[in-house]
C-alpha cells in the first residue's frame, strides 16, 4: 500500500508492524507497549501503522492517533542519528542547565525538538532524567551524562556522532 | 577473593562509573571480583568505589579512570590510605544522620541477587505477612502510619482496607513509579538498587487486599532502571516470589512492568490508570476513587513506589518500630532527595521532623557554587519556593502545608542567589502548559495565560494590574483544576511572588539580580 508518508520511514515494513502488534495482543491494555515496539523498530510510529493498530485493538483510527499525539515520546517521523534528551527541569536549571542547553542548541543551529539539516543530531527537551543530584544531565543515544556544562555537553554529543 | 563494589546506578554511570569499573577490571589483577551495586545515595562522591576489608567496606570517591593506577598502587585492595579515601560509608556524616529503613539495602547489595537480598533482611516482611493473614497485614500497615510518599500523603492502610473490602472478580495493585518531579530520584534508586524490595512490597499488598495482578508504571526517561527491574522480575518469577504459587503459599500474584511515554501528568493516579489502559493520559474526575473503580474498572490499590517499598520493612520490624520515627501525623521516614545547586547532593532518608534549615545548611552543606542560598524548591515543579527565612519549617506533611508548601515526593532543589525568581515562576506556568492533559480549562488555558501575564509583569507593562491578574489566575487554577497539575502550579508561582517581590519589579526576566 503506497502512502504519501512512505518517504518518512525508509524501512517501513507492514509485515514487521503486524508482527509487533500481534506479539502484544495478549497483554492487558496493549496500546502503549505496541506503540513503543513500533517506535523501537521504525524510529517513529509510522502513520501507516495507525489503522493497523486501530483494527487490532478494535478502536477508531482517531483514538489511536489521539494516543500517539498525546505522549511526547512518540514521533511521527524518525529522529536524527544521535538523539540528545536534554533535561530542562529545575534541578538542572539550578546548576547552569539553561546555559548549557543554549550553548548546544546555538552550536548546532537548531531549536528544541529540531534535527540538524544533515540529520545527524536531534535535541529533545525532557523534564527530569532522575539525575538531579548530578545535574545538568542528558541522555545521548541512551548514554547518561551528568555534571555537564556547555563544552562537556558538546563533547558528549561529538563522541556519539563520530563515525 | 577480594570484592570491589562499583555502582551501576545511572547517576554513577552518568559520571563515568562504567569506565572506572573497566579500568579496575583491567588493572586490579587476578583474585578480584567486581560487584555492581545500586548507589548509596552520596551522589556527589560518585563514582564511589568500595572494597571489602576485615574492618568493613571502605569507600573511595569520586574516582576517575585516571585515579585507578594510583589507587591500586596505594593499596586500594586492602583499604589503604589515599586522598580519595572516604572510610566506611556508614561512618560518613551524611550517612550517620540518616535512618535507613526503606533504603537499608540500596548501594550495599547486588540488586539482582536474591541471595544477597535474603541475607540483608529481604523477604522477612513477606514471610510474616503470609503467616499473619490479610486482615492483620492491612491493620499493621494502618498502624504504621504510612502515608502516600508520592505527595498526597493519604494513609496507605486506609486505601488497602477499602480495596480489601471491595468485592470484585479481579483487583489490581498499581505502583506509581512515574517519578516526574524534578529533584526526585528515590523511585529510580529502588528500581536500580533494590528492585526485589518493591516486588516484595507489591506481593504483600496483593495478598493483603486479594489482588492477583500488579503493574509497575515506570518512565521512558529511566531506561536503565527499566532494564534492571525487568531482570529482577525474571529472577523473582524463577524463584517463585511472583507467579501462580507465591513462595509455596498457594496464592497467586503476577507482576508486570509498563513504561510511560514522556507525559508528566501520568504521575497523577487517574491519568496513570488511563495510560495503563492504553488511552491518552487524561485525568479522571473523582469520585469514584480508584479503590472502588480503578484499573479496567476494577478495585485498585495505586500507591507510590516508595510507599510500597516501605511495606516490607514495616512488616519485618513491626508497625510500632516504624511509627516510632517521625512527628505528629507524619510517621516513619522519608527519602529526602537533595539536588540542584547543593554541595552534597543525594538521597538522605530521615525521620520526619528534621528542619528544612538543617537539611540545607548541614546535610546539603549549602550551595555547590559557594554563593548564598536564595531559594529551595520543595516537592517538585508543583512545589513552593522557600526562602531561607522559612528554614525553620519542620519536614512534615502538615508543617509544609501550613507554610503554603508541600513535601511532595521528597525532592529539594537548591538555588543560589543567581536565580531570577520571575524566570522560575514563568517556567512553572510554561511546564504546566506543556504537560497539561487538557481536560480542564483552568489548567489547559490558565497555564498559557499565566506565561503571558508573567511576561508582561517582567517587561514592566501595567505591573500592578497584571500582578492582580496573576493572583486571580492562580486562585482559579488552585480551586478550579481537576488534579494537582493545575491545582498546585500556583504554589511555585505565588511563593516566588510572595517571597521574592523584587524579582518581579519589571526590569526584565534576564535582569541580573544584584549580588550581596
Amino acid at each position: 500500500m503506497a502512502s504519501k508518508t512512505t518517504n518518512l520511514v525508509a524501512d517501513w515494513d507492514p509485515n514487521r508492524a503486524a508482527e509487533i502488534i500481534s506479539a502484544h495482543l495478549g497483554l492487558e491494555g496493549p496500546a502503549l507497549p505496541i506503540l513503543h515496539g513500533l517506535q523501537a523498530a521504525f524510529g517513529c510510529v509510522p502513520s501507516e501503522a495507525i489503522p493497523m493498530v486501530a483494527k487490532a485493538l478494535n478502536r477508531s483510527r482517531a483514538e489511536i492517533h489521539g494516543v500517539v499525539t498525546f505522549y511526547h515520546d512518540f514521533r511521527e517521523a524518525p529522529a536524527g542519528k544521535t538523539v540528545v534528551k536534554l533535561c530542562r527541569a529545575e534541578a538542572c536549571q539550578a546548576v547552569g542547565g539553561r546555559e548549557a542547553a543554549s550553548f548546544l542548541l546555538a552550536s548546532l543551529g537548531i531549536g528544541w525538538g529540531e534535527t540538524t539539516p544533515d540529520g545527524a543530531v536531534t535535541v529533545e527537551a525532557v523534564y527530569c532524567l532522575g539525575l538531579c543530584a548530578a545535574a545538568p544531565a542528558a541522555l545521548v543515544n541512551g548514554q547518561p551524562h551528568g555534571r555537564l556544562d556547555g563544552m562537556s555537553l558538546i563533547e558528549a554529543v561529538a563522541e556519539e556522532t563520530q563515525p | 577473593m577480594i570484592r570491589l563494589f562499583v555502582p551501576k546506578d545511572v547517576s554513577a554511570l552518568a559520571v563515568g562509573a562504567d569506565r572506572v569499573a573497566k579500568a579496575l577490571t583491567q588493572q586490579a589483577g587476578e583474585g578480584v571480583q567486581i560487584v555492581r551495586t545500586g548507589s548509596r545515595g552520596m551522589t556527589w562522591l560518585e563514582p564511589m568505589v568500595e572494597v571489602e576489608t576485615p574492618e568493613g567496606r571502605i569507600a573511595y570517591g569520586p574516582v576517575t579512570p585516571a585515579d585507578v593506577p594510583g589507587l591500586l598502587a596505594a593499596g586500594l585492595l586492602s583499604g589503604a590510605d589515599h586522598p580519595l579515601r572516604i572510610g566506611r560509608p556508614e561512618d560518613h556524616p551524611f550517612m550517620v544522620r540518616q535512618t535507613r529503613l526503606t533504603f537499608a539495602r540500596c548501594g550495599i547489595v547486588d540488586p539482582l541477587s536474591l541471595d544477597d537480598y535474603r541475607a540483608h533482611g529481604g523477604l522477612e516482611g513477606l514471610t510474616k505477612a503470609l503467616a499473619m493473614g490479610p486482615e492483620a497485614v492491612v491493620a499493621e500497615v494502618t498502624a504504621s502510619g504510612l502515608r502516600g510518599r508520592g505527595g498526597a500523603g493519604f494513609p496507605t492502610g486506609i486505601k488497602w482496607k477499602t480495596v480489601a473490602e471491595a468485592t470484585a472478580d479481579r483487583k489490581y495493585i498499581v505502583c506509581n513509579a512515574d517519578e516526574g518531579d524534578s529533584g526526585t530520584f528515590a523511585d529510580r534508586m529502588v528500581l536500580e538498587g533494590d528492585p526485589f524490595c518493591l516486588i516484595e512490597g507489591m506481593v504483600i499488598a496483593g495478598l493483603a487486599v486479594g489482588a492477583t495482578k500488579g503493574f509497575v508504571y515506570s518512565r521512558s526517561e529511566y531506561p536503565h532502571a527499566n532494564v534492571t527491574f525487568t531482570e529482577a522480575l525474571i529472577l523473582a518469577r524463577e524463584a517463585g516470589l511472583i507467579g501462580p504459587d507465591v513462595l509455596g503459599s498457594g496464592r497467586s500474584f503476577e507482576l508486570e512492568l509498563r513504561v510511560g511515554a514522556g507525559a508528566y501528568v501520568c504521575g497523577e493516579e487517574t491519568a496513570l490508570l488511563e495510560s495503563l489502559e492504553g488511552k491518552r493520559g487524561m485525568v479522571r474526575a473523582k469520585p469514584p476513587l480508584p479503590a472502588h473503580v480503578g484499573l479496567f474498572g476494577k478495585p485498585t490499590v495505586i500507591n507510590n513506589l516508595v510507599s510500597l517499598a516501605s511495606v516490607p520493612v514495616i512488616l519485618a520490624k513491626g508497625a510500632k518500630a516504624y511509627a516510632d520515627y517521625g512527628l505528629g501525623r507524619s510517621r516513619g521516614t522519608m527519602p529526602i532527595q537533595i539536588a540542584g545547586n547543593a554541595k552534597y547532593t543525594g538521597l538522605f532518608e530521615a525521620a520526619f521532623g528534621i528542619t528544612l534549615g538543617e537539611i540545607i545548611e548541614t546535610v546539603a552543606g549549602g550551595t555547590l557554587s559557594g554563593r548564598p542560598v536564595k531559594a529551595v524548591q520543595c516537592g517538585g515543579p508543583l512545589g513552593a519556593y522557600f526562602p531561607p527565612s522559612l528554614f525553620d519549617t519542620a519536614y512534615d506533611y502538615e508543617a509544609f502545608t501550613a507554610r503554603d508548601g508541600l513535601i511532595g515526593h521528597g525532592g529539594i532543589v537548591v538555588f543560589d542567589d543567581s536565580v531570577q525568581m520571575g524566570a522560575q515562576a514563568r517556567f512553572a506556568m510554561e511546564f504546566c502548559a506543556i504537560e497539561s492533559c487538557g481536560k480542564c480549562t483552568p489548567c489547559r488555558i490558565g497555564s498559557t495565560r499565566g506565561v503571558e501575564v508573567i511576561d508582561k509583569i517582567m517587561a514592566g507593562t501595567e505591573r500592578a494590574a497584571n500582578m492582580a491578574v496573576l493572583e486571580d489566575l492562580c486562585q482559579t487554577l488552585k480551586y478550579g483544576s481537576l488534579c494537582a497539575l493545575g491545582g498546585f502550579t500556583p504554589y511555585p508561582v505565588m511563593s516566588a511572588v510572595r517571597h521574592f517581590p523584587g524579582d518581579f519589579n519589571g526590569s526584565g526576566i534576564n535582569a541580573k539580580v544584584p549580588a550581596e
